[in-house]
């Protein structure tokens, strides 16, 4: 590794832009967010739009790193090998979809709403992160 | 179908949607790692100090995103109208199925399709479907306000 600082750095910074880009696109309104799933109500669809510009964006990167064994700041790229499309994939995605759908708070948002002060998204935080932690007790030790 | 176009904020989603993207970038190409929020802190868990240590930093940098804008200029709106009940059950499901699942919006939904992975393809396409189906049954069946 060139320097360990740096990457910290770089993690600190890709997470406040991420945090930011959440907060600017609306992301981070879990009011907007149902209103983005309510295909039966009046449909606001700009939330399509987040997704087709960070995909546009990083669509770019990852063709880059995919040829690189190594990061800039010469550490593992890490890009996942599994193809599998098994049973947690699809029960786990379901599951989160149905959860995304009852409060409009993914995990990223949930993160950022820590961050703006909301007890509601607190709230959810911790929510979420017991919710990991017993799939850790179900299902990693096993 | 009603669109709602009164509501529609294209240049903001796609420009935000953008820095979202400049973000993953950075840290697939300088860290070598996925920008996939549920991972990054359910492996805090069993990482080893070298691994949580860029974990703890990304987290650092979302948590502080709400409070470095806020320098600057007032937060845009955040409307939270689901009761706490429900926000617990739906924090425990979306912390649950997200590591059972291997991801969430970001890693699967914008890191996932970028590389087009057939896994989060489907899973993206599953939590959408969820989703929806969910909004439509608590909203137009049950007629809850969530």
């Amino acid at each position: 590794m060139k320097s360990p600082m740096l990457a910290i750095l770089t993690a600190l910074l890709s997470g406040l832009l991420f945090g930011l880009g959440l907060l600017f696109s609306g992301l981070a309104n879990p009011a907007k967010v149902l209103a983005f799933l309510d295909l039966a109500g009046l449909w606001d669809i700009s939330l399509a739009l987040v997704m087709a510009g960070g995909i546009s964006i990083s669509m770019i990167a990852f063709t880059i790193a995919r040829k690189r064994s190594a990061s800039y700041l010469g550490l593992p790229v890490q890009i996942p090998s599994n193809r599998q499309i098994d049973r947690p994939l699809i029960m786990g995605a379901a599951l989160f979809g149905i959860g995304w759908g009852l409060a409009g708070i993914c995990p990223g948002p949930a993160v950022v709403l820590l961050g703006a002060g909301s007890l509601q998204g607190v709230i959810f935080l911790v929510a979420m992160l017991i919710g990991m932690g017993l799939f850790e007790v179900v299902y990693a030790r096993r | 179908m009603m669109i709602d176009w009164q509501h529609f904020t294209p240049v903001s989603a796609l420009l935000g949607g953008a820095l979202i993207g400049i973000a993953a970038s950075i840290l697939i190409l300088c860290n070598g790692r996925i920008a996939g929020i549920s991972g990054i802190i359910g492996g805090l868990i069993k990482a080893t100090l070298a691994e949580r240590i860029w974990r703890i930093a990304f987290i650092v940098g979302l948590i502080s995103a709400a409070l470095i804008w806020q320098l600057f200029t007032a937060l845009p709106e955040i409307t939270i109208s689901t009761s706490s009940g429900l926000l617990i059950l739906s924090g425990l499901i979306v912390g649950f199925g997200t590591r059972l699942g291997s991801g969430c919006t970001s890693g699967h939904g914008i890191c996932g399709i970028s590389r087009l992975s057939l896994r989060s393809i489907v899973a993206t396409l599953t939590f959408m479907l969820t989703g929806f189906a969910t909004v439509y049954v608590m909203r137009h069946l049950l007629s809850l306000s969530t």
